[in-house]
């Protein structure tokens, strides 16, 4: 019979082999429908070796006194997968026509398409609720000290993500094309241009040109849902590596561990 | 022992073959593993560059493109009072709908009041004021009770010239190039003025024009003046 790792869990919890005289391995269907699944990933692992990568990224020792707030970065993560999605699907009704058609695009996928609404809601709101998890995140971060050494790397990292996540939040906020989401793009794009020497240029970059234009909305849907994306996408990856790479901190509270007197009868 | 060659002689040959190279030819001055290695990144770096530096291109070139000045025609001569505006409405950007409309607040060239405006006359036989804040962008509008441009978003006020008399701004509303062409008055390109109401090529709002301004914040290609 094919064999898996076992992961390291506590001899209680494992499942002891079956005695001798007991059903063993040749008992019923159930027992053959579970060796067919191991086998199947037995033969993926086999050529593959990602059960010890697996092992290595999942089965990680983990300090003392770790909390609900250790959380709060998985949060992000799954607020950012929950955009991907809804987005995915809101691409494919969305048109990126300044001249009426993603108004039009976007008052039918919320008017008219069933589900329509809350896919819409859950990528609008979830950006938000994306947004204040990252500094939640942060701030758990900033506040228990696991930025300092050797984990400077993930926090400049994170702050790559934070700014990534902001940029989408700017270029997201002009596709409905509304009366708020125009305006609030021509004040973001003017408040880009004030930086100086390279302002003027960097506000041209954003518009496609010196006037908000024609290829202005499609160049923010473009960055928004194939450049920005990607970048963070990638970035999360490093961002994971390294946490399991380093493992995380102990909170600041817990104590060290007191070094106690070896005695004679321990050696 | 064996005597250890010394790497720093300064007697070095250049050919491959009197170093002790391993793989070295007779008459070669460089291994060919290096070679090999050498012309494979180099090919690479062209792969690699024959589609990274259109695509920058592609993206960056809008910035140094210069557009067309577009002449638009927004009424006739009688139209226009010299001592009050009238809003006219101009495409800056035809083909995307009303997102490419802008109001412009019109008035006939007063020599009693546009004293300032000494090199503006001979291009502006009649004022056109940007309705384009110069804070940030909002369209401000023009409040005839109390002879102000005032802005909505953040409370920026300007005078009649269009000068800052209040709130964020940081230089007086833009303007538009005119002329008259028979009995129409046509609207033209787009022009900024610092607080001397002197001409320069547009600029992006926020950005102010007096002193070490009009440095820190360059023209562009995209946005000359006439």
């Amino acid at each position: 019979m094919p064999k898996l790792p076992a992961p390291p869990l506590p001899a209680s919890l494992k499942t002891p082999p079956p005695r001798p005289g007991q059903a063993g391995a040749n008992a019923g269907p159930i027992e053959e429908a579970k060796n067919a699944g191991i086998t199947v990933v037995d033969w993926v692992d086999e050529r593959t070796s990602l059960s010890g990568a697996a092992r290595w990224l999942m089965f990680r020792k983990v300090p003392k006194g770790t909390n609900w707030f250790y959380t709060l970065g998985s949060a992000t993560m799954f607020a950012f997968l929950s955009q991907a999605v809804t987005g995915v699907f809101l691409a494919m009704y969305y048109r990126p026509d300044p001249a009426g058609g993603a108004y039009e695009s976007i008052r039918y996928v919320t008017n008219d398409v069933f589900l329509g609404q809350f896919v819409r809601g859950m990528h609008k709101w979830g950006s938000s609720v994306m947004v204040v998890l990252v500094f939640l995140h942060m701030a758990r971060t900033f506040f228990f000290g696991a930025y300092k050494y050797p984990r400077e790397l993930n926090w400049v990292i994170g702050v790559v993500l934070l700014i990534l996540t902001m940029v989408m939040s700017f270029t997201g906020y002009l596709l409905p094309f509304d009366q708020r989401a125009y305006w609030a793009t021509i004040v973001g794009v003017n408040i880009n241009g004030t930086g100086p020497l390279v302002g003027p240029y960097l506000s041209d970059f954003l518009r496609g040109g010196s006037e908000f234009g024609a290829t202005t909305l499609s160049r923010f849907y473009a960055i928004h849902m194939l450049l920005v994306p990607g970048l963070i996408a990638a970035l999360l990856g490093a961002h994971l590596y390294l946490v399991a790479k380093l493992g995380t901190t102990a909170p600041p509270w817990t104590k060290a561990h007191k070094r106690h007197e070896l005695h004679e009868t321990e050696v | 022992m064996r005597p250890v060659p010394d790497k720093r002689d300064k007697h070095k040959s250049k050919y491959t073959l009197d170093r002790g190279i391993p793989g070295a030819f007779e008459g070669e001055t460089i291994t060919r593993r290096r070679f090999m290695t050498g012309t494979a990144h180099g090919a690479g770096a062209v792969a690699a560059a024959s589609f990274a530096l259109p695509a920058l291109g592609f993206a960056f070139g809008p910035i140094f493109k210069s557009n067309p000045h577009r002449w638009e025609v927004v009424g006739n001569i009688y139209q226009f009072p010299d001592n009050n505006y009238v809003p006219v409405v101009i495409t800056l950007q035809p083909n995307i709908g009303e997102a490419g409309k802008s109001t412009v607040y019109m008035r006939k060239f007063n020599p009693e009041i546009d004293t300032d405006a000494a090199d503006v006359d001979s291009h502006t036989p009649y004022i056109a004021i940007s309705s384009r804040c110069a804070h940030v962008g909002c369209p401000v509008r023009w409040v005839d009770a109390s002879e102000r441009f005032i802005c909505p978003c953040h409370g920026g006020v300007y005078d009649l010239l269009g000068r800052r008399v209040g709130g964020p701004p940081v230089r007086p509303l833009d303007r538009f190039y005119t002329r008259v062409n028979g009995e129409d008055v046509e609207v033209g390109p787009r022009f900024s003025v610092n607080s001397q109401l002197r001409r320069f090529s547009p600029r992006d709002p926020g950005e102010p024009l007096d002193g070490i301004g009009q440095y820190m914040y360059p023209s562009r290609p995209g946005a000359q003046k006439l």
